[in-house]
């Protein structure tokens, strides 16, 4: 125990490319590239399905198979392909190998959990507020950004929790393949036996540390979205599900940790 | 990967069936370990929760952030207290299915109409009967929509185990295998299989929800 609050405390693990500043900043960097390009696909297409509610089998179906494909599989059947278009596309090997299986792999899996709470966010708003929107002359445009979308936030948000945990966690597994962020620490220690255990455990406590403070930031952000009205009929507990949406099934069908 | 190198290559797998086959046994130990004890550790939970609703918040706030914690992370946490043993694979995937059990469990037993629950009682019924011929048969579709995602989670964190030793790795040892000698047979037939089991174990689970609750099926036919 000691080994590791000496690793922590030693500033030669504070500095340059090995430290954990560096890592830390590397670890960041992958996850919201990934994040990114997930919600820029998923955001619009489950809006569009969420609005219309067409498609919706789409998303589910997307979602069972995105649960089905564990992170670390997912990864690796990325790398042949990023290996071998790298001739073809002209980058880089070392970026084909290094980063482009964990971000493409991150990407995919995170879009399933959006798609799904954009799409189920969108479903769980009361039809007969749409029809009033409706009657007052309302857009389509209008219907969604103004009566839709801010009731669905939270629960989009929600998603949003889902997708960045799984691509944190799978960010970390990522280090296998010689890439960066705080797995590194984890798998250079392993590589050394017993001696890298303050390696192995400093990695562990600041890859946890991570997930749980941004997973708190992103809990706190969510209940600032829920509309004060729904706020305390959420408190109240375990009334069991009140709508689809309160189903951990429905909710949960995108969801697993990585 | 080397120049020449087959993506992949049948005649590996043709002749190293054995070992792929001990991979997966030891894939499904360290899945059905795991979820079994995860099942029983929430059911009691949430047959207490059910009678005393105040551990509900507590239960779920722990369970959420075991749930946080990347499942790396967590076996890299346990590894200097249990060393490379199943032990230091088993505690983190059984936590992880604990979150999904649990709210599946409750919400199950929760979802029970409340005239059915003063049918019973008026009946005669004892809690405890109560209990086993009402509440948990009605619960059974929410009980088995949760235990077929954590199963299908666990098979996908199970994957990530392997870092942690060759005696008991399953289909990651695959995986990592194969990275480490640059050989994309190993990993991709370990990724492969690994979403056939998940996939496998979800048709499992629908498959005998049917069988124990007929009465769902028979009043759907009758439709």
């Amino acid at each position: 125990m000691s080994g590791v609050v000496a690793f922590l405390t030693d500033p030669a693990n504070w500095s340059g490319t090995t430290g954990i500043p560096n890592r830390l900043v590397e670890h960041l960097i992958i996850s919201g590239l990934s994040l990114l390009f997930a919600t820029v696909i998923a955001l619009p297409l489950g809006l569009y399905i969420g609005h219309t509610n067409r498609g919706s089998s789409l998303a589910i179906n997307l979602a069972n198979i995105g649960r089905a494909v564990p992170s670390y599989a997912m990864m690796v059947i990325m790398l042949p392909l990023t290996l071998s278009l790298a001739p073809v596309l002209g980058y880089d090997p070392t970026f084909g190998l290094v980063f482009l299986p964990t971000f493409l792999a991150m990407a995919f899996l995170a879009i399933p959990p959006l798609l799904v709470a954009t799409y189920a966010g969108l479903r769980s708003v009361d039809r007969e507020l749409i029809e009033a929107g409706r009657g007052m002359g309302l857009r389509d445009s209008q219907i969604l950004g103004r009566i839709e979308l801010p009731l669905a936030s939270s629960i989009i948000v929600g998603g949003f929790r889902t997708a960045t945990l799984q691509v944190i966690a799978t960010a970390t597994i990522g280090a296998i393949l010689s890439g960066g962020g705080l797995g590194r620490f984890i798998f250079d220690g392993l590589a050394q036996g017993a001696a890298g255990y303050p390696s192995i455990y400093a990695g562990a406590v600041l890859v946890a540390g991570l997930a749980i403070a941004v997973d708190l930031v992103l809990s706190l952000l969510q209940t600032r979205l829920t509309p004060r009205a729904l706020r305390k009929a959420r408190r109240r507990g375990p009334s069991g599900p009140t709508s689809v949406i309160d189903s951990p099934d429905l909710q949960e069908q995108a969801a697993s940790p990585a | 990967m080397p120049p020449g190198t087959k993506i992949f290559d049948f005649g590996w797998v043709a002749g190293h069936l054995g070992q792929v086959w001990e991979r997966i046994v030891q894939h499904l130990q360290l899945t059905v370990i795991p979820l079994a004890l995860g099942i029983v550790i929430a059911l009691v939970l949430a047959v207490i929760a059910l009678r005393r609703p105040v551990i509900y918040g507590p239960v779920t706030a722990v369970a959420g952030i075991l749930y946080t914690i990347p499942s790396l992370a967590a076996f890299a946490l346990l590894l200097p207290i249990f060393g490379l043993s199943l032990l230091t694979a088993v505690i983190p995937l059984t936590t992880y299915t604990l979150l999904i059990l649990f709210r599946n469990f409750t919400a199950g037993f929760n979802a029970v109409p409340s005239e059915i629950l003063e049918a019973a009682e008026g009946m005669g019924y004892t809690r405890r009967q109560r209990l086993w011929r009402v509440e948990l048969p009605l619960a059974v579709p929410l009980i088995f929509a949760g235990i077929r995602l954590a199963s299908v989670t666990t098979i996908g964190l199970a994957t990530v185990a392997a870092v942690l030793g060759d005696s008991f790795g399953g289909l990651g040892q695959l995986i990592t295998e194969g990275i480490q000698g640059f050989f994309p047979t190993k990993y991709l037939l370990g990724a492969a299989l690994s979403v056939l089991l998940a996939f496998a174990a979800d048709t499992l689970f629908v498959r005998l929800e049917r069988i124990i609750t007929p009465w769902a099926h028979v009043r759907a036919g009758a439709r």
